[in-house]
């Protein structure tokens, strides 16, 4: 068997040197073969979730994909879905910075006549267990969403939110111990009608 | 050492979590759920094999002195392989274990194993005992991710077994401290170490 390796100046600048290059070349290699897949994963992800969220369109939304700026200097994606030329319903990738943890990301459906159609959340890094059932497969919560007449909701306390948890005076029922992750959630839907608006008003 | 103990010490005489009590980290972060503890045990398991397959390759190389950083690279580099794969094939664990994979690199079982075994035992021997010690971490973080599942929200592997919320404790941080401290003990009690 070979000898161990001294530890001269050398030799441990020689292996360190060799150690680091393989593992960079090994690193860049497995990411030129993953680059395209994680796109695609990614892209197929936002088309899952603009199909569940609107109603049945032929036209492809990813191109015709438009930003809409909103307060704060930030800006939503839009999506609109067409069928046959005529415009079925608008899916808008929001989000929202009030989350329990970083930033919440959620695909809203709108129909023409501003109702929601269907909610997808994307992205969240909210409590497992509590916060997280604002996704669709965890708990109803997101359900209270589903054909949400927003144009009609009465602003109770006149703050010009209408999408709000009972707790602020709005309709919807928020999660049992995750206040914080509904309210975001809410915050992202009132963001995502108000680009809404924009849309309808430069129509 | 026989094979087969080298492969079966990581189970239960020396495991990871249980009786060494190593890499709590994601033991205790991850766990609120069985299917994320298996995920992440796998994922583990997997950097755990492939560093020590490498480290036993290379042992003779690399001199004393540098071993410690040329073990980190070797790892680190493991890891992000493995979250760039998941991330192009398994897009929806990806999306529940994506924030703890980095965490693999500074879990130290592994570093513990490429040092306390791997730099001193044969490749073969060096498979078997990242086999071992991963599987038996794997079954740890799956025990302990479906106590916590039953407790807190009802369910094992996302199937519902009774209604409501369960007790929130147990998804929390609180409740991972809790649940593992009774398996340590329950394992101990088996064991017939007290």
């Amino acid at each position: 068997m070979a000898k161990q390796r001294e530890s001269t100046f050398a030799n441990m600048v020689i292996v360190l040197f060799l150690v680091s290059a393989i593992a960079a070349t090994a690193l860049a290699f497995v990411y030129q073969k993953t680059k395209d897949p994680i796109a695609k994963a990614k892209l197929e992800k936002k088309k899952k979730a603009i199909k569940n969220v609107v109603n049945d369109f032929d036209n492809n939304p990813i191109e015709d994909m438009f930003k809409i700026p909103v307060e704060g200097g930030d800006s939503v994606e839009c999506y609109p879905a067409e069928k046959d030329g005529k415009i079925v319903g608008y899916a808008i990738k929001t989000f929202s910075k009030k989350g329990f943890s970083g930033l919440i990301s959620v695909m809203i459906g709108f129909d023409p006549d501003g109702h929601i159609h269907k909610t997808a959340v994307l992205e969240h890094h909210e409590t497992p267990g509590l916060g997280d059932k604002m996704q669709r497969s965890k708990s109803t919560f997101s359900n209270q969403f589903d054909n949400m007449d927003v144009p009609n909701i009465p602003d109770k306390d006149n703050d010009g939110i209408v999408v709000e948890v009972t707790k602020d005076q709005g309709t919807v029922d928020a999660i049992t111990a995750a206040t914080i992750s509904s309210r975001a959630f809410c915050d992202a839907t009132e963001r995502a009608y108000n680009a809404f608006k924009k849309i309808k008003k430069s129509d | 050492m026989s094979k087969l103990k080298i492969f079966t010490k990581g189970f239960f005489a020396e495991n990871a979590v249980f009786v060494m009590l190593l890499g709590l980290c994601p033991t205790l972060g991850t766990t609120t759920s069985a299917i994320n503890g298996l995920g992440m045990g796998l994922a583990t398991t997997f950097v755990l094999v492939m560093s020590n397959i490498v480290v036993s390759l290379v042992k003779r190389q690399i001199p004393d002195k540098v071993r410690i950083p040329s073990f980190i690279v070797i790892i680190a580099s493991f890891v992000t392989i493995v979250e760039l794969l998941m991330q192009a094939y398994v897009p929806d664990l990806y999306d529940v274990l994506g924030l703890f994979i980095p965490l693999i690199v500074v879990n130290c079982i592994i570093l513990g194993r490429a040092e306390a075994f791997a730099s001193k035992n044969n490749v073969i021997d060096s498979i078997l005992d990242g086999l071992g010690m991963g599987l038996g971490f794997a079954m740890a973080l799956t025990m302990l991710g479906a106590i916590r599942e039953i407790l807190g929200s009802g369910s094992i592997f996302n199937i519902s077994i009774y209604k409501g919320d369960g007790a929130l404790v147990f998804v929390l941080a609180p409740g991972a401290f809790i649940v593992l401290g009774y398996l340590i003990a329950l394992i101990n009690k088996l064991t017939k170490k007290v």
